[in-house]
């Protein structure tokens, strides 16, 4: 099990045991973490499970890929450790990864 | 006063389960007639995950999205049901006389005897940009989409966007507006290349502006914009601006569904599942847009909900016909409705 910190946008924090290969969204989606809403499913259709990527964690869990880069387009204040959750998996390196969920979602 | 269409099944939503109704109706020879406010048959599958795989469809391990419509759209061919696009059900009347008027946004009219409401989850509307305060100046500085060009004359107008609307409308209005700007949050586009580098041409001979960055803040007064605020990589720009037009794609909204009078349960339409019929007789509704105890928002339940909304339906329309049970595979009748050689 791989450990995965969410920071609500009040602050509050989810700290969640999550299996590796599900994705970063679907852990949310499942211990109910504010601010994620993912109306797509996991589709990369929606751009409603964007996150910050805390800064420590930028290099490992990497760049978004063409299509997640086009839908981010649609997401609010979107920076450049924006991610789309649904498109980041977990693995073991990623043990500790710590998101931050945006004010609202696009 | 416009043109009547007749019709006997008026579908509102050509998603996957208002096409596939159109078979399931049309072997009881009841001719049908969709409306829908995209510019092309699908709903979801179409406008949201077209080349995404379906891996629960019955008898296809896997199908694209956009494969599936296409098959049903062969599927229902032989019935040549009716399609009017671009166009958002307003209105749904009962007639004095039986039957049904329901109206477009641009005031068309058409005339069933039942209406299947398949609006999925509601119509397609554009997706309005989280900047704070953009409310106040919707319907005057800022629109989603452009139904007049004219308006756009001698404004400076900003246009938001990667995608090809906001490039199509960017190089459209550049020659009757003041000024266009184009704001996108990086230098890469979704939009066609050839109408990029259309609208970069401009920009290099000075006819357009480009300000790569995101809309942080809007001002102006009484509903009347005057200028935006870009926030950039590096720095924050403001750029003047009396005509806003945002392209950040489209979301779902229930929409007119909810003012027909019908009962909801949280945005769905309660059914019964047997005819599928909502609190009005007559009026039917299958696919996501409908609810009834365990009710899951697959595409085969909608399929099925098709099948028994049918013969209810039948059943409006001709009372006193007794509907048989027939197979496909196997009744003559059917087959020449489906065009199958003897
Ligand atoms: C990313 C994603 C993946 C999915 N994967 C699967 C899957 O693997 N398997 C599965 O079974 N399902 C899947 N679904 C769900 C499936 O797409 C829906 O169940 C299906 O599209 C519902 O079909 P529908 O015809 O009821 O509605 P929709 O497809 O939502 O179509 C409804 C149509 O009605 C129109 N409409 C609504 N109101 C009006 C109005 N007033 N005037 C004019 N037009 C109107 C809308 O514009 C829309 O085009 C997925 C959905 C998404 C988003
Ligand atoms: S859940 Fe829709 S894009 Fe991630």
């Amino acid at each position: 099990m791989t450990k995965l910190t969410y920071i609500a946008h009040d602050g509050t924090r989810f700290e969640v045991e999550a299996e590796n290969g599900s994705t970063v969204m679907e852990n949310a989606i499942r211990n109910a973490v504010p601010g994620i809403e993912a109306e797509c499913g996991g589709a990369c259709a929606c751009a409603t499970c964007h996150v910050y990527v805390d800064d420590a964690w930028t290099a490992l869990v990497g760049e978004p890929e063409a299509m997640e880069e086009d839908m981010l387009d649609f997401a609010y204040e979107v920076q450049p450790n924006s991610r789309l959750s649904c498109q980041i998996k977990v693995r073991d390196e990623l043990d500790g990864l710590v998101v931050t969920v945006p004010e609202r979602q696009g | 006063m416009s043109d009547i269409t007749h019709t006997d099944v008026l579908i509102i939503g050509a998603g996957p389960i208002g096409l596939f109704a159109v078979f399931e109706l049309g072997l009881f020879d009841m001719r049908c007639h969709l409306i829908d406010i995209l510019d092309r048959p699908g709903g979801q599958c179409a406008e949201l995950y077209p080349e995404k795989p379906i891996y629960d469809i019955p008898g296809y391990p896997v199908v694209g999205a956009q494969e599936l419509v296409d098959k049903l759209l062969q599927q229902i061919a032989p019935f040549k049901p009716g399609f009017t696009f671009n166009r958002m059900v307003t209105a749904l009347e009962r007639l004095e006389g039986g039957g049904f008027r329901v109206t477009t946004d641009e005031n068309e009219v058409f005339e069933a005897k039942v209406v299947v409401i398949a609006a999925g989850g509601g119509s397609f509307q554009p997706k309005r940009p989280p900047i704070p305060g953009i409310e106040a100046y919707e319907g005057s500085s800022v629109s989603y989409s452009v139904r007049c060009m004219e308006e756009f004359r001698g404004h400076d107008v900003v246009v938001v966007g990667g995608g090809d609307s906001a490039l199509d409308w960017s190089l459209n209005l550049q020659p009757i507006a003041r000024r266009v700007t184009l704001v996108h949050r990086r230098p890469e586009f979704r939009a066609a290349p050839d109408n990029v580098n259309k609208m970069h041409a401009l920009q290099e001979a000075g006819a357009l502006d480009l300000v790569i960055g995101q809309v942080s803040a809007l001002s102006g007064e009484g509903g009347k914009l005057s200028s935006i605020t870009v926030k950039g990589p590096e720095s924050e720009v403001v750029v003047p601006c009396t005509r806003l037009l945002p392209f950040f794609g489209l979301t779902m909204k229930l929409g007119p569904v909810a003012e027909w009078g019908l009962h909801l349960h949280e945005n769905q339409i309660p059914v019964d599942t047997e005819k599928f019929e909502t609190s009005e007789p007559g009026i039917f509704a299958i696919g996501d847009i409908n609810w009834y105890p365990g009710k899951l928002k697959l595409i085969l339940s909608g399929f099925h909900e098709a099948a028994l909304m049918a013969q209810a339906a039948k059943h409006v329309i001709s009372p006193k016909e007794r509907i048989v049970f027939q197979y496909t595979t196997s009744s003559t009748s059917l087959h020449k409705k489906l065009g199958v050689p003897d």
